[in-house]
């Protein structure tokens, strides 16, 4: 039975992946900005078999709560074993590239209020050398595209800063694992055109879960994605710029 | 967004809006805007009743929301699937009331459909289960309904289609069992008269269906393989839920034909041999079919009609001859025929079951199979019978309001309830429904 945290618990990924850790009878402190969305996953949980589940409702953006939310988790749990951070907004490219305060609003949600529960939690894994830390990140990371680089580059710095600090934990036994999902469909991507790479999000939670049970570093899900993305990588840079992606 | 949708039948397709909200406060903040909409769930039932122009997936709306493990009470949004409550319930010793032949329907959908199970004769219907309902009306009112409180919504929304407003919530009653395994036996009856003697016999058998060779003529007509099944008491409480298998695409239609299903058909029934006794595990004794994914596939990009009818108990043996006759006759039936005895009618205003024998088959749709299916429309018409709004893709609207003789009363319930020009699907506009 594992203690979880999940930051971001009305996220479609991370609620189906707590459904996974409810039906296995781990316990369960779920943190997101809506109270009703979260009582009512917290009430599936129970039913499910999670041996408890407590919720905190919290702005994610206000950083000033991120220690006392990690201690309320702490205390609630009597520890942590893994944390699954899970939220973020699907930028509007757009509305941000006509305003500067919309792009470092969608920075400041998807980069760096995670770098900074990501600095909180390394810290507290690293005293007690223990603990796995899961963090979606985006294969919209990989590789900046005109359709929507803000969001992507935001990932981008998820991936680099998670990147070290698995070499960094590697030494304390803390697993980091990052998760860079192709195109899944959410409620957040409910506008778009849904094609044959599109997979539904209890799909994608169940490699997550895969993941964190093995200490995988960083991850594509589905794994198909690994190839998608080195050909967006390996295009050369004067081919790339004339593509419409 | 605008996509093309269908029934598990491929058939008809339609363009349409579809939107899946996240949870129940926008689903009725949906409804609340302007034009009419169908509530869909996972898509099986067969035909056009869960397709319309406008439609609002449930399938988000999947949450338990209670469990009471010693008296078997399960509250769950309607978005949540047969499946996933079996995984839940099955270990601590609970099973579905009623359930049909796929696991992969949503609550919310058995409930529009009034589903009926193997265990018809001794159970009734899903919807006679159910404790509580909660629905979004067309006004946006968020109301609850049961036996005792709007008590005519209530019987108006179990099998209602999903034409009285969108089911939220609902509150069934589960049944206790002790095993997960099912004690099967299988009878092999020569004829449909030795069918029907059959499922008379096995009367106080809990569950009972037979699959019946609708290609077979003359003396072997209506022959049957009769699988009847009782809860066993012993073999532990585990559940395998099997991711299925997929079939990737459609089959090319060249395949099944008259001639394959004939062959198919034939060795079906030799090879089925009278079993007094053996043991089964739940999932594959009642979904059998859940193992192959998308199986409507087989039927090739045209798609397939299902039909299913009842025909009232007198003369309905010597009627159901008449109906296989033919069916056999037409050389379309397929291999996937099913044969039960139904147990008495219920409250619902729209629900199917009545007491007789119901017979549902597939046909593979080319030219002719909708002259077929609409000169077995007829007959049934003519023998006092009714077919299943579930499996309907081409019933006339005077046949549905001479054999569903509540549609006015089904009507007058809506209009109180503010679902007129609310709630709608192709089928209920094909039906002449408002």
């Amino acid at each position: 039975m594992k203690k979880v945290l999940i930051i971001g618990a009305t996220s479609a990924i991370a609620e189906h992946c707590g459904r996974i850790w409810a039906t296995r009878g781990d316990e369960l402190y779920l943190v997101a900005r809506n109270e009703v969305h979260l009582q009512t996953i917290a009430a599936d949980y129970e039913v499910r078999g999670a041996s408890s589940v407590a919720i905190n409702c919290v702005n994610l953006n206000e950083l000033d709560r991120h220690v006392d939310l990690l201690e309320s988790a702490e205390n609630a749990m009597n520890g942590v074993d893994v944390v699954l951070i899970a939220y973020g907004t699907l930028s509007n490219q757009k509305e941000c590239e006509l305003s500067v305060e919309e792009t470092l609003a969608e920075i400041q949600t998807n980069a760096l209020s995670t770098i900074s529960l990501l600095t909180l939690i390394a810290n507290r894994f690293e005293a007690k050398k223990s603990g796995t830390i899961c963090v979606m990140s985006s294969v919209a990371g990989d590789r900046g595209r005109a359709s929507n680089y803000v969001y992507g580059s935001a990932k981008a710095m998820v991936t680099a800063f998670t990147s070290g600090l698995r070499q960094r934990l590697h030494k304390s036994n803390v697993t980091v694992v990052t998760i860079k999902p192709g195109f899944v469909d959410t409620p957040m991507t409910s506008e778009f055109k849904k094609g044959f790479l599109w997979v539904k999000p209890y799909v994608v939670a169940a490699s997550i879960v895969q993941a964190i049970n093995k200490n995988r570093a960083e991850i594509y899900v589905p794994s198909f994605w690994w190839l998608i993305m080195l050909c967006v990588k390996l295009t050369p840079s004067i081919v790339f710029k004339k593509m419409k992606m | 967004m605008t996509t093309t949708i269908s029934g598990w039948g491929n058939y008809p397709r339609q363009e349409s809006q579809c939107t899946t909200p996240p949870n129940a406060a926008l689903l009725r903040s949906t409804v609340i805007q302007e034009g009419s909409f169908i509530a869909r769930g996972m898509g099986r039932s067969y035909g056009d009743s869960a397709s319309a122009n406008k439609v609002l997936g449930t399938t988000c709306c999947n949450h338990f929301i209670y469990f009471d493990e010693h008296t078997g009470k399960l509250t769950a949004e309607s978005g949540i699937t047969l499946r996933e409550i079996l995984n839940v319930i099955v270990p601590k010793g609970w099973f579905l009331p009623v359930t049909p032949g796929t696991s992969y329907v949503t609550l919310g959908g058995a409930i529009a459909s009034d589903v009926h199970g193997k265990n018809h004769h001794i159970a009734g219907t899903f919807g006679q289960h159910v404790t509580a309902l909660n629905l979004v009306l067309g006004t946006g009112e968020f109301l609850t309904a049961s036996k005792h409180e709007n008590a005519d919504l209530f019987y108006a929304t179990c099998g209602g289609m999903g034409l009285t407003g969108i089911i939220i919530s609902a509150t069934i009653q589960l049944i206790p069992i002790r095993s997960s395994f099912i004690n099967q036996k299988t009878i092999k009856a020569d004829c449909i008269e030795a069918a029907c003697e059959a499922f008379i016999e096995n009367n106080n058998t809990t569950y009972s269906v037979a699959w019946i060779d609708c290609l077979a003529k003359g003396r072997n007509l209506g022959r049957s393989v009769l699988m009847l099944g009782e809860h066993a008491k012993e073999g532990g409480l585990e559940i395998e839920l099997k991711e299925p298998i997929a079939i990737p695409f459609n089959v090319p239609s060249a395949l099944l034909n008259s001639m394959t299903m004939k062959t198919f058909n034939t060795i079906y029934w030799h090879k089925a041999t009278d079993k007094p006794h053996n043991a089964v595990p739940l999932m594959p004794y009642f979904y059998p079919l859940d193992a192959i994914g998308n199986w409507n596939r087989i039927y090739g990009k045209a798609g397939f009609l299902q039909f299913q009818c009842v025909l009232p108990k007198s003369d309905g043996v010597a009627n159901m001859r008449k109906l296989l006759t033919e069916v056999s006759n037409s050389g379309e039936g397929s291999f996937l025929a099913v044969l039960k005895q139904f147990g008495k009618a219920n409250d619902n205003l729209l629900s199917f079951p009545t007491e007789g024998y119901t017979l549902a088959l597939d046909f593979k749709l080319n030219a002719s199979t909708i002259q077929t299916v609409k000169s077995l429309e007829a007959m049934v018409v003519s023998m006092g019978g009714r077919i299943y709004l579930t499996k309907d893709a081409v019933m006339q609207e005077t046949t549905f309001k001479a054999t569903y003789l509540n549609w006015e009363k089904f009507e007058a319930v809506r209009e109180k309830y503010g679902a007129i020009g609310k709630f709608s699907s192709a089928q209920s506009k094909r039906l002449g429904l408002a």
